[in-house]
Protein backbone atom coordinates (compact mmCIF):
# COMPACT_ATOMS: atom_id res chain seq x y z
CA UNK A 1 0.00 0.00 0.00
CA UNK A 2 1.43 2.86 -0.92
CA UNK A 3 0.80 6.70 0.52
CA UNK A 4 -1.39 7.68 -2.62
CA UNK A 5 -4.06 4.98 -1.90
CA UNK A 6 -4.90 6.62 1.85
CA UNK A 7 -6.74 9.26 -0.27
CA UNK A 8 -9.23 9.86 -2.49
CA UNK A 9 -8.11 11.12 -5.81
CA UNK A 10 -10.73 12.56 -8.93
CA UNK A 11 -7.80 11.29 -11.26
CA UNK A 12 -8.44 7.54 -10.63
CA UNK A 13 -11.10 5.08 -9.58
CA UNK A 14 -10.61 2.94 -6.10
CA UNK A 15 -12.23 0.29 -5.37
CA UNK A 16 -14.64 0.59 -2.36
CA UNK A 17 -13.34 -1.56 0.64
CA UNK A 18 -15.40 -4.47 2.00
CA UNK A 19 -15.73 -3.34 5.14
CA UNK A 20 -14.95 -1.07 7.52
CA UNK A 21 -11.99 -3.00 8.88
CA UNK A 22 -10.35 -2.93 5.36
CA UNK A 23 -11.11 0.90 4.81
CA UNK A 24 -8.10 2.77 4.05
CA UNK A 25 -9.43 6.06 3.03
CA UNK A 26 -11.44 7.91 5.92
CA UNK A 27 -15.00 8.47 4.91
CA UNK A 28 -15.21 6.24 1.72
CA UNK A 29 -17.86 3.82 1.77
CA UNK A 30 -17.81 0.29 1.93
CA UNK A 31 -19.81 -2.44 -0.28
CA UNK A 32 -21.51 -3.41 2.70
CA UNK A 33 -22.75 -0.15 3.46
CA UNK A 34 -23.88 0.19 -0.39
CA UNK A 35 -25.50 -2.91 -0.17
CA UNK A 36 -26.91 -2.76 3.29
CA UNK A 37 -28.33 1.04 1.98
CA UNK A 38 -30.07 -0.25 -1.06
CA UNK A 39 -31.49 -2.76 1.09
CA UNK A 40 -32.82 -0.59 3.85
CA UNK A 41 -33.75 2.31 1.75
CA UNK A 42 -34.79 0.42 -1.24
CA UNK A 43 -35.61 -3.01 -0.48
CA UNK A 44 -33.16 -3.97 -2.88
CA UNK A 45 -32.07 -7.90 -2.69
CA UNK A 46 -28.21 -7.29 -2.18
CA UNK A 47 -27.88 -10.63 -4.37
CA UNK A 48 -28.90 -8.06 -7.48
CA UNK A 49 -25.10 -6.44 -7.23
CA UNK A 50 -23.17 -9.86 -6.71
CA UNK A 51 -21.83 -9.16 -10.27
CA UNK A 52 -20.36 -6.12 -9.73
CA UNK A 53 -17.68 -4.14 -7.66
CA UNK A 54 -17.57 -0.61 -6.73
CA UNK A 55 -15.24 2.60 -6.90
CA UNK A 56 -15.23 5.59 -6.10
CA UNK A 57 -13.43 8.31 -7.95
CA UNK A 58 -14.10 12.16 -6.84
CA UNK A 59 -15.25 12.37 -3.32
CA UNK A 60 -18.39 10.65 -2.58
CA UNK A 61 -18.91 9.58 -6.51
CA UNK A 62 -19.59 6.06 -6.40
CA UNK A 63 -19.64 3.92 -9.58
CA UNK A 64 -21.00 0.39 -9.97
CA UNK A 65 -18.99 -1.74 -12.72
CA UNK A 66 -20.19 -5.29 -13.88
CA UNK A 67 -16.56 -5.73 -15.95
CA UNK A 68 -12.93 -6.72 -14.41
CA UNK A 69 -10.24 -4.26 -13.79
CA UNK A 70 -7.51 -3.88 -11.36
CA UNK A 71 -7.71 -1.26 -8.57
CA UNK A 72 -6.26 1.35 -8.49
CA UNK A 73 -7.09 2.64 -12.45
CA UNK A 74 -6.58 6.00 -13.98
CA UNK A 75 -9.64 5.98 -16.91
CA UNK A 76 -12.70 7.80 -17.87
CA UNK A 77 -15.54 6.22 -16.96
CA UNK A 78 -16.21 2.36 -15.10
CA UNK A 79 -19.79 1.54 -15.04
CA UNK A 80 -22.58 4.08 -13.89
CA UNK A 81 -22.43 6.59 -11.92
CA UNK A 82 -24.71 5.12 -8.86
CA UNK A 83 -24.75 6.28 -5.82
CA UNK A 84 -23.62 9.76 -4.20
CA UNK A 85 -22.65 9.09 -0.25
CA UNK A 86 -20.58 12.02 2.16
CA UNK A 87 -23.89 13.68 2.61
CA UNK A 88 -25.94 13.35 5.68
CA UNK A 89 -28.54 11.32 3.28
CA UNK A 90 -27.63 9.32 0.40
CA UNK A 91 -28.84 9.72 -3.30
CA UNK A 92 -28.84 7.31 -5.41
CA UNK A 93 -28.42 8.67 -9.66
CA UNK A 94 -31.71 8.72 -12.06
CA UNK A 95 -29.76 5.86 -14.04
CA UNK A 96 -28.57 3.77 -11.06
CA UNK A 97 -32.69 3.74 -10.19
CA UNK A 98 -33.69 3.24 -13.89
CA UNK A 99 -31.34 0.15 -14.07
CA UNK A 100 -32.18 -1.19 -10.86
CA UNK A 101 -35.14 0.37 -9.06
CA UNK A 102 -37.59 -1.90 -10.53
CA UNK A 103 -36.54 -4.06 -8.01
CA UNK A 104 -37.01 -1.61 -5.36
CA UNK A 105 -39.98 -2.63 -2.89
CA UNK A 106 -40.13 0.24 -0.36
CA UNK A 107 -39.73 4.15 -0.84
CA UNK A 108 -41.36 3.65 -4.68
CA UNK A 109 -44.04 6.12 -5.58
CA UNK A 110 -46.08 5.48 -8.68
CA UNK A 111 -46.85 8.54 -10.21
CA UNK A 112 -49.82 9.23 -13.05
CA UNK A 113 -48.80 9.98 -16.64
CA UNK A 114 -49.22 13.89 -16.30
CA UNK A 115 -47.84 13.90 -12.65
CA UNK A 116 -44.86 11.63 -14.06
CA UNK A 117 -44.36 14.37 -17.47
CA UNK A 118 -44.34 17.07 -14.42
CA UNK A 119 -41.55 15.49 -12.51
CA UNK A 120 -39.34 14.74 -15.70
CA UNK A 121 -39.51 18.06 -16.62
CA UNK A 122 -37.78 19.41 -13.31
CA UNK A 123 -40.62 20.64 -11.74
CA UNK A 124 -41.68 20.56 -7.73
CA UNK A 125 -45.58 19.22 -7.22
CA UNK A 126 -47.65 18.70 -4.06
CA UNK A 127 -48.33 14.94 -3.58
CA UNK A 128 -49.93 12.90 -0.56
CA UNK A 129 -47.89 10.32 0.61
CA UNK A 130 -47.47 8.67 3.63
CA UNK A 131 -44.34 7.38 3.70
CA UNK A 132 -40.74 8.48 4.61
CA UNK A 133 -39.61 11.48 3.17
CA UNK A 134 -36.15 11.64 1.83
CA UNK A 135 -35.45 10.07 -1.68
CA UNK A 136 -37.75 7.96 -3.30
CA UNK A 137 -37.64 6.55 -6.17
CA UNK A 138 -40.44 7.20 -8.86
CA UNK A 139 -42.03 4.96 -11.32
CA UNK A 140 -44.86 4.89 -13.75
CA UNK A 141 -46.59 3.02 -16.28
CA UNK A 142 -44.88 2.48 -19.58
CA UNK A 143 -46.22 -0.28 -22.20
CA UNK A 144 -48.26 -2.20 -19.67
CA UNK A 145 -46.22 -2.59 -16.85
CA UNK A 146 -44.74 0.22 -13.63
CA UNK A 147 -40.90 1.90 -15.07
CA UNK A 148 -38.70 3.14 -12.57
CA UNK A 149 -38.12 6.53 -13.88
CA UNK A 150 -36.21 8.40 -11.61
CA UNK A 151 -35.70 10.22 -8.07
CA UNK A 152 -37.73 12.41 -5.83
CA UNK A 153 -37.19 14.41 -2.78
CA UNK A 154 -40.26 13.67 -1.04
CA UNK A 155 -40.60 16.83 2.13
CA UNK A 156 -43.31 19.33 3.44
CA UNK A 157 -46.01 17.19 1.48
CA UNK A 158 -43.94 17.91 -1.91
CA UNK A 159 -41.95 15.52 -4.50
CA UNK A 160 -39.46 17.52 -5.89
CA UNK A 161 -37.58 16.30 -8.70
CA UNK A 162 -34.29 15.54 -8.83
CA UNK A 163 -33.94 14.98 -12.50
CA UNK A 164 -30.83 16.01 -13.75
CA UNK A 165 -30.74 19.44 -16.19
CA UNK A 166 -29.62 17.40 -18.87
CA UNK A 167 -32.00 14.50 -18.60
CA UNK A 168 -34.85 16.99 -18.14
CA UNK A 169 -37.65 16.63 -20.68
CA UNK A 170 -41.51 18.68 -21.45
CA UNK A 171 -43.59 15.42 -22.51
CA UNK A 172 -46.94 17.46 -21.52
CA UNK B 1 -11.32 13.15 -59.01
CA UNK B 2 -13.82 13.67 -56.15
CA UNK B 3 -16.73 11.82 -55.07
CA UNK B 4 -19.26 11.08 -56.10
CA UNK B 5 -17.64 10.82 -59.68
CA UNK B 6 -14.66 9.26 -58.17
CA UNK B 7 -16.59 6.18 -57.71
CA UNK B 8 -18.68 6.30 -61.05
CA UNK B 9 -16.61 2.99 -61.91
CA UNK B 10 -16.77 1.25 -58.77
CA UNK B 11 -20.56 1.28 -57.75
CA UNK B 12 -22.71 -0.80 -60.17
CA UNK B 13 -25.85 1.84 -60.53
CA UNK B 14 -24.32 4.76 -60.44
CA UNK B 15 -27.17 6.70 -61.35
CA UNK B 16 -29.29 4.80 -58.41
CA UNK B 17 -26.23 5.87 -56.07
CA UNK B 18 -26.62 9.28 -57.04
CA UNK B 19 -29.85 9.62 -56.42
CA UNK B 20 -30.12 8.09 -53.08
CA UNK B 21 -27.14 9.98 -51.87
CA UNK B 22 -29.60 13.17 -51.97
CA UNK B 23 -32.57 11.95 -50.56
CA UNK B 24 -32.44 12.12 -46.33
CA UNK B 25 -31.96 9.47 -44.82
CA UNK B 26 -35.17 7.59 -42.85
CA UNK B 27 -34.86 7.66 -39.15
CA UNK B 28 -34.34 4.42 -37.56
CA UNK B 29 -33.79 3.32 -33.47
CA UNK B 30 -32.54 0.66 -32.04
CA UNK B 31 -33.80 -1.22 -29.23
CA UNK B 32 -31.68 -1.60 -26.35
CA UNK B 33 -32.68 -4.77 -24.77
CA UNK B 34 -30.83 -4.07 -21.45
CA UNK B 35 -33.66 -2.21 -20.43
CA UNK B 36 -36.66 -3.34 -22.07
CA UNK B 37 -37.47 -6.16 -24.96
CA UNK B 38 -38.38 -5.58 -28.47
CA UNK B 39 -42.25 -5.92 -28.26
CA UNK B 40 -42.41 -3.56 -25.07
CA UNK B 41 -40.45 -0.70 -27.36
CA UNK B 42 -43.21 -1.21 -30.19
CA UNK B 43 -46.06 -1.21 -27.98
CA UNK B 44 -44.67 2.02 -25.90
CA UNK B 45 -44.18 3.59 -28.66
CA UNK B 46 -47.70 2.51 -30.76
CA UNK B 47 -49.24 4.05 -27.68
CA UNK B 48 -47.25 7.36 -28.54
CA UNK B 49 -49.18 7.17 -32.09
CA UNK B 50 -46.00 6.37 -33.31
CA UNK B 51 -46.39 2.95 -35.64
CA UNK B 52 -42.55 1.69 -36.79
CA UNK B 53 -41.73 -0.35 -40.01
CA UNK B 54 -39.19 -3.29 -39.94
CA UNK B 55 -36.07 -3.09 -40.92
CA UNK B 56 -33.25 -5.71 -41.77
CA UNK B 57 -33.01 -6.38 -38.16
CA UNK B 58 -36.05 -6.94 -35.38
CA UNK B 59 -34.01 -4.53 -32.87
CA UNK B 60 -34.32 -1.40 -35.20
CA UNK B 61 -37.04 0.40 -35.80
CA UNK B 62 -37.66 2.46 -39.08
CA UNK B 63 -39.83 5.76 -37.36
CA UNK B 64 -42.27 7.47 -39.76
CA UNK B 65 -41.35 11.22 -40.65
CA UNK B 66 -41.53 14.19 -38.25
CA UNK B 67 -41.10 12.44 -35.17
CA UNK B 68 -40.27 14.28 -31.93
CA UNK B 69 -37.31 14.01 -30.83
CA UNK B 70 -38.68 12.64 -27.35
CA UNK B 71 -40.78 10.72 -26.28
CA UNK B 72 -41.24 8.10 -22.69
CA UNK B 73 -39.45 5.19 -23.90
CA UNK B 74 -36.58 7.25 -24.95
CA UNK B 75 -36.63 8.71 -21.65
CA UNK B 76 -36.24 5.50 -20.08
CA UNK B 77 -33.45 4.42 -22.29
CA UNK B 78 -35.19 1.60 -24.15
CA UNK B 79 -34.24 3.51 -27.38
CA UNK B 80 -31.18 4.89 -28.99
CA UNK B 81 -31.25 6.74 -32.38
CA UNK B 82 -28.47 4.83 -35.11
CA UNK B 83 -29.05 4.46 -38.08
CA UNK B 84 -29.87 1.55 -39.77
CA UNK B 85 -25.75 0.66 -41.50
CA UNK B 86 -24.11 1.72 -38.41
CA UNK B 87 -25.59 -1.13 -36.32
CA UNK B 88 -24.23 -3.70 -38.82
CA UNK B 89 -20.53 -3.93 -37.36
CA UNK B 90 -21.50 -4.65 -33.75
CA UNK B 91 -23.84 -8.14 -35.04
CA UNK B 92 -20.91 -9.54 -37.45
CA UNK B 93 -19.09 -8.88 -34.33
CA UNK B 94 -21.26 -10.68 -32.13
CA UNK B 95 -19.68 -10.96 -28.86
CA UNK B 96 -20.79 -13.40 -25.97
CA UNK B 97 -21.82 -12.42 -22.52
CA UNK B 98 -19.15 -12.69 -20.28
CA UNK B 99 -16.34 -11.81 -22.79
CA UNK B 100 -13.79 -9.28 -23.16
CA UNK B 101 -14.36 -6.76 -26.22
CA UNK B 102 -12.67 -3.44 -27.00
CA UNK B 103 -14.55 -1.05 -28.87
CA UNK B 104 -11.27 0.92 -30.30
CA UNK B 105 -12.84 4.30 -31.64
CA UNK B 106 -16.00 4.37 -29.24
CA UNK B 107 -17.45 7.79 -29.43
CA UNK B 108 -20.04 8.82 -28.98
CA UNK B 109 -21.06 5.03 -28.36
CA UNK B 110 -24.00 4.04 -30.69
CA UNK B 111 -22.14 1.05 -30.85
CA UNK B 112 -20.48 0.60 -27.84
CA UNK B 113 -24.20 0.73 -25.98
CA UNK B 114 -24.86 -2.09 -28.87
CA UNK B 115 -22.00 -4.49 -28.28
CA UNK B 116 -22.92 -3.94 -24.39
CA UNK B 117 -26.76 -5.11 -25.25
CA UNK B 118 -25.05 -8.05 -27.21
CA UNK B 119 -23.02 -8.88 -24.27
CA UNK B 120 -26.06 -8.76 -22.40
CA UNK B 121 -23.87 -6.17 -20.36
CA UNK B 122 -21.76 -9.02 -18.89
CA UNK B 123 -17.81 -9.43 -19.26
CA UNK B 124 -15.32 -6.41 -20.14
CA UNK B 125 -16.21 -4.03 -22.34
CA UNK B 126 -13.50 -1.53 -22.88
CA UNK B 127 -14.26 1.76 -24.98
CA UNK B 128 -11.39 4.09 -26.38
CA UNK B 129 -11.51 7.47 -28.28
CA UNK B 130 -9.16 10.03 -28.31
CA UNK B 131 -11.65 13.02 -28.11
CA UNK B 132 -12.85 13.70 -24.57
CA UNK B 133 -15.97 15.72 -25.53
CA UNK B 134 -17.08 12.32 -27.71
CA UNK B 135 -15.93 10.46 -24.65
CA UNK B 136 -18.22 12.68 -21.92
CA UNK B 137 -21.25 11.89 -24.57
CA UNK B 138 -20.54 8.06 -24.89
CA UNK B 139 -20.16 7.82 -21.26
CA UNK B 140 -23.56 9.86 -21.09
CA UNK B 141 -25.20 7.37 -23.57
CA UNK B 142 -24.06 4.20 -21.90
CA UNK B 143 -25.88 5.20 -18.72
CA UNK B 144 -29.12 6.35 -20.42
CA UNK B 145 -28.70 2.43 -21.69
CA UNK B 146 -27.85 1.20 -18.54
CA UNK B 147 -24.59 -0.27 -19.50
CA UNK B 148 -22.46 -1.18 -16.60
CA UNK B 149 -20.01 -3.38 -18.10
CA UNK B 150 -18.12 -0.57 -20.17
CA UNK B 151 -14.54 0.66 -19.16
CA UNK B 152 -13.72 4.07 -21.44
CA UNK B 153 -10.37 4.96 -21.37
CA UNK B 154 -9.32 8.34 -23.16
CA UNK B 155 -6.29 7.61 -25.24
CA UNK B 156 -4.48 6.80 -28.53
CA UNK B 157 -5.76 2.98 -29.83
CA UNK B 158 -2.73 3.09 -31.60
CA UNK B 159 -0.97 2.86 -28.58
CA UNK B 160 -3.73 1.45 -26.34
CA UNK B 161 -2.78 -0.24 -23.28
CA UNK B 162 -3.60 -3.59 -21.21
CA UNK B 163 -2.29 -2.67 -18.48
CA UNK B 164 -5.42 -1.70 -15.91
CA UNK B 165 -7.34 -5.04 -17.58
CA UNK B 166 -5.35 -7.86 -16.44
CA UNK B 167 -2.72 -7.60 -19.32
CA UNK B 168 -5.09 -9.72 -20.76
CA UNK B 169 -5.98 -10.24 -24.34
CA UNK B 170 -9.59 -9.33 -26.06
CA UNK B 171 -12.00 -11.81 -27.39
CA UNK B 172 -13.33 -9.49 -29.88
CA UNK B 173 -12.30 -5.98 -30.58
CA UNK B 174 -14.30 -3.56 -33.52
CA UNK B 175 -12.22 -0.63 -35.18
CA UNK B 176 -14.79 1.61 -36.30
CA UNK B 177 -12.13 3.88 -37.84
CA UNK B 178 -12.50 7.41 -38.16
CA UNK B 179 -13.09 8.21 -41.74
CA UNK B 180 -13.54 10.82 -44.35
CA UNK B 181 -17.72 9.79 -44.18
CA UNK B 182 -18.44 9.68 -48.02
CA UNK B 183 -20.92 7.69 -46.75
CA UNK B 184 -23.19 10.13 -44.22
CA UNK B 185 -23.70 12.27 -47.27
CA UNK B 186 -27.53 11.97 -46.84
CA UNK B 187 -26.97 13.19 -43.59
CA UNK B 188 -24.31 15.34 -43.58
CA UNK B 189 -25.33 17.03 -47.38
CA UNK B 190 -21.95 18.71 -47.32
CA UNK B 191 -19.74 15.67 -46.73
CA UNK B 192 -18.08 15.88 -49.99
CA UNK B 193 -17.57 20.02 -50.06
CA UNK B 194 -14.10 19.29 -47.68
CA UNK B 195 -12.98 16.31 -49.58
CA UNK B 196 -9.42 15.85 -50.03
CA UNK B 197 -7.41 13.31 -51.02
CA UNK B 198 -4.19 14.31 -48.33
CA UNK B 199 -7.23 13.54 -46.05
CA UNK B 200 -8.34 10.14 -46.99
CA UNK B 201 -4.62 9.42 -46.90
CA UNK B 202 -4.22 10.67 -43.40
CA UNK B 203 -7.07 8.74 -41.92
CA UNK B 204 -6.34 5.21 -44.05
CA UNK B 205 -2.98 5.92 -41.77
CA UNK B 206 -4.51 6.20 -38.49
CA UNK B 207 -7.04 3.00 -39.82
CA UNK B 208 -4.01 1.19 -40.02
CA UNK B 209 -1.93 1.79 -37.09
CA UNK B 210 -5.47 0.92 -34.91
CA UNK B 211 -6.21 -1.90 -36.69
CA UNK B 212 -2.74 -3.65 -36.49
CA UNK B 213 -3.03 -2.56 -32.55
CA UNK B 214 -6.62 -4.21 -32.24
CA UNK B 215 -5.23 -7.60 -33.91
CA UNK B 216 -2.42 -7.37 -31.71
CA UNK B 217 -4.48 -7.37 -28.03
CA UNK B 218 -6.49 -9.76 -29.72
CA UNK B 219 -6.49 -13.79 -28.70
CA UNK B 220 -5.26 -16.36 -31.54
CA UNK B 221 -8.63 -17.53 -32.45
CA UNK B 222 -10.46 -14.25 -31.83
CA UNK B 223 -12.50 -11.69 -33.83
CA UNK B 224 -11.81 -8.32 -34.88
CA UNK B 225 -14.49 -6.61 -37.56
CA UNK B 226 -12.95 -3.58 -39.16
CA UNK B 227 -15.70 -0.88 -40.25
CA UNK B 228 -16.13 2.69 -41.81
CA UNK B 229 -18.54 5.02 -43.12
CA UNK B 230 -16.90 5.99 -46.51
CA UNK B 231 -16.41 4.38 -49.54
CA UNK B 232 -12.87 5.28 -50.78
CA UNK B 233 -10.66 1.83 -51.33
CA UNK B 234 -7.58 3.82 -49.66
CA UNK B 235 -9.49 3.90 -45.99
CA UNK B 236 -11.30 0.15 -46.99
CA UNK B 237 -9.61 -2.40 -49.04
CA UNK B 238 -6.43 -1.01 -48.98
CA UNK B 239 -6.20 -0.72 -44.62
CA UNK B 240 -6.89 -4.34 -44.59
CA UNK B 241 -4.34 -5.32 -47.30
CA UNK B 242 -1.99 -3.55 -45.31
CA UNK B 243 -2.78 -5.44 -41.94
CA UNK B 244 -2.80 -8.97 -43.47
CA UNK B 245 0.34 -8.25 -44.25
CA UNK B 246 1.70 -7.07 -41.52
CA UNK B 247 0.34 -9.20 -38.34
CA UNK B 248 -1.17 -12.71 -38.31
CA UNK B 249 -4.70 -12.32 -39.65
CA UNK B 250 -6.82 -13.62 -42.22
CA UNK B 251 -10.22 -11.88 -43.60
CA UNK B 252 -13.22 -14.71 -42.39
CA UNK B 253 -16.49 -14.64 -44.74
CA UNK B 254 -19.64 -13.82 -43.00
CA UNK B 255 -23.48 -13.08 -43.90
CA UNK B 256 -25.03 -10.23 -43.97
CA UNK B 257 -29.29 -9.88 -44.81
CA UNK B 258 -28.86 -6.54 -46.52
CA UNK B 259 -27.89 -5.73 -49.96
CA UNK B 260 -23.83 -5.41 -50.74
CA UNK B 261 -21.03 -6.35 -53.02
CA UNK B 262 -17.72 -7.68 -51.91
CA UNK B 263 -14.77 -5.53 -51.13
CA UNK B 264 -12.60 -4.72 -54.33
CA UNK B 265 -9.40 -5.73 -55.40
CA UNK B 266 -8.41 -3.03 -57.75
CA UNK B 267 -8.54 0.19 -57.09
CA UNK B 268 -6.68 3.10 -59.40
CA UNK B 269 -3.20 1.85 -59.99
CA UNK B 270 -3.36 -0.84 -56.87
CA UNK B 271 -4.20 -4.11 -56.51
CA UNK B 272 -5.38 -5.57 -53.30
CA UNK B 273 -5.15 -9.20 -51.40
CA UNK B 274 -7.64 -10.95 -53.14
CA UNK B 275 -9.20 -12.23 -49.89
CA UNK B 276 -10.28 -8.52 -49.13
CA UNK B 277 -13.49 -9.51 -51.65
CA UNK B 278 -14.63 -11.06 -48.18
CA UNK B 279 -15.16 -7.27 -46.92
CA UNK B 280 -18.66 -6.01 -47.55
CA UNK B 281 -19.22 -2.57 -48.87
CA UNK B 282 -22.99 -1.42 -48.58
CA UNK B 283 -23.73 1.81 -50.76
CA UNK B 284 -26.99 4.08 -50.09
CA UNK B 285 -28.97 2.72 -53.14
CA UNK B 286 -28.98 -1.03 -51.90
CA UNK B 287 -30.88 -0.57 -48.96
CA UNK B 288 -31.91 2.95 -48.33
CA UNK B 289 -29.17 3.45 -45.99
CA UNK B 290 -26.11 5.08 -45.61
CA UNK B 291 -22.88 3.97 -46.97
CA UNK B 292 -20.58 1.79 -45.26
CA UNK B 293 -17.83 -1.17 -45.16
CA UNK B 294 -17.54 -3.92 -42.99
CA UNK B 295 -14.82 -6.44 -42.62
CA UNK B 296 -14.64 -10.07 -40.46
CA UNK B 297 -11.33 -10.68 -39.19
CA UNK B 298 -9.91 -13.89 -37.79
CA UNK B 299 -6.80 -13.82 -35.66
CA UNK B 300 -3.97 -16.58 -35.99
CA UNK B 301 -0.86 -18.28 -34.57
CA UNK B 302 2.20 -15.92 -35.02
C1 LIG C 1 -16.50 6.75 -36.84
S1 LIG C 1 -16.20 7.54 -35.31
C2 LIG C 1 -16.73 6.32 -34.14
C3 LIG C 1 -18.23 6.18 -33.96
C4 LIG C 1 -18.59 5.23 -32.83
N1 LIG C 1 -17.97 3.92 -33.04
C5 LIG C 1 -20.08 5.07 -32.66
O1 LIG C 1 -20.63 4.08 -33.14
O2 LIG C 1 -20.72 5.90 -31.99
C6 LIG C 1 -14.44 7.47 -35.14
C7 LIG C 1 -13.89 7.89 -33.79
O3 LIG C 1 -12.48 7.64 -33.77
C8 LIG C 1 -11.89 8.56 -32.90
N2 LIG C 1 -10.43 8.52 -33.16
C9 LIG C 1 -9.71 9.17 -34.10
N3 LIG C 1 -8.41 8.82 -34.02
C10 LIG C 1 -8.31 7.92 -33.02
C11 LIG C 1 -7.22 7.19 -32.44
N4 LIG C 1 -5.98 7.32 -32.90
N5 LIG C 1 -7.47 6.37 -31.39
C12 LIG C 1 -8.76 6.22 -30.92
N6 LIG C 1 -9.80 6.88 -31.44
C13 LIG C 1 -9.59 7.72 -32.47
C14 LIG C 1 -12.61 9.85 -33.22
O4 LIG C 1 -12.51 10.76 -32.14
C15 LIG C 1 -14.04 9.35 -33.45
O5 LIG C 1 -14.80 9.47 -32.26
Amino acid sequence: MTDDQLENRSDRFDRLPATAEQRRVPERATRADVLAWWDERFGVDPATFEGYTFWERGAGKVWAFAGEADSPVAIEGLGMVFLRTRREHWKPTLEAVQRFGGRASRNVVELSRPEAATFLAGEDQTLDWDGDWGYLVVTHELAGESEPLGVALYVHGELRSQVPKGRRRDLR
Amino acid sequence: MEPPDRYRDLVDDFGAFRAACERPLPSVVRVNTIKTTVERAREALADEGTDVEPTWHDHLFALPEDQPGSNWPYVHGWLHGQEAVSAVPAEVLAPEPGERVWDACAAPGSKTTQLGALMDDRGTLVATDTNLGRLSALRSNAERLGVTNVAVTHEDARNHSLKPFDGEPYDRALVDAPCSCEGTIRKNPDAFDDWTLEHVEGVAGVGKGVLRRAVQATRPGGTVVYSTCTFAPEENEAVLDYVLGAEPCETVAFDLPLEHVPGVTEWRDETYDRSVRRAKRIYPHHNDTGGFFCAKLRVTDE
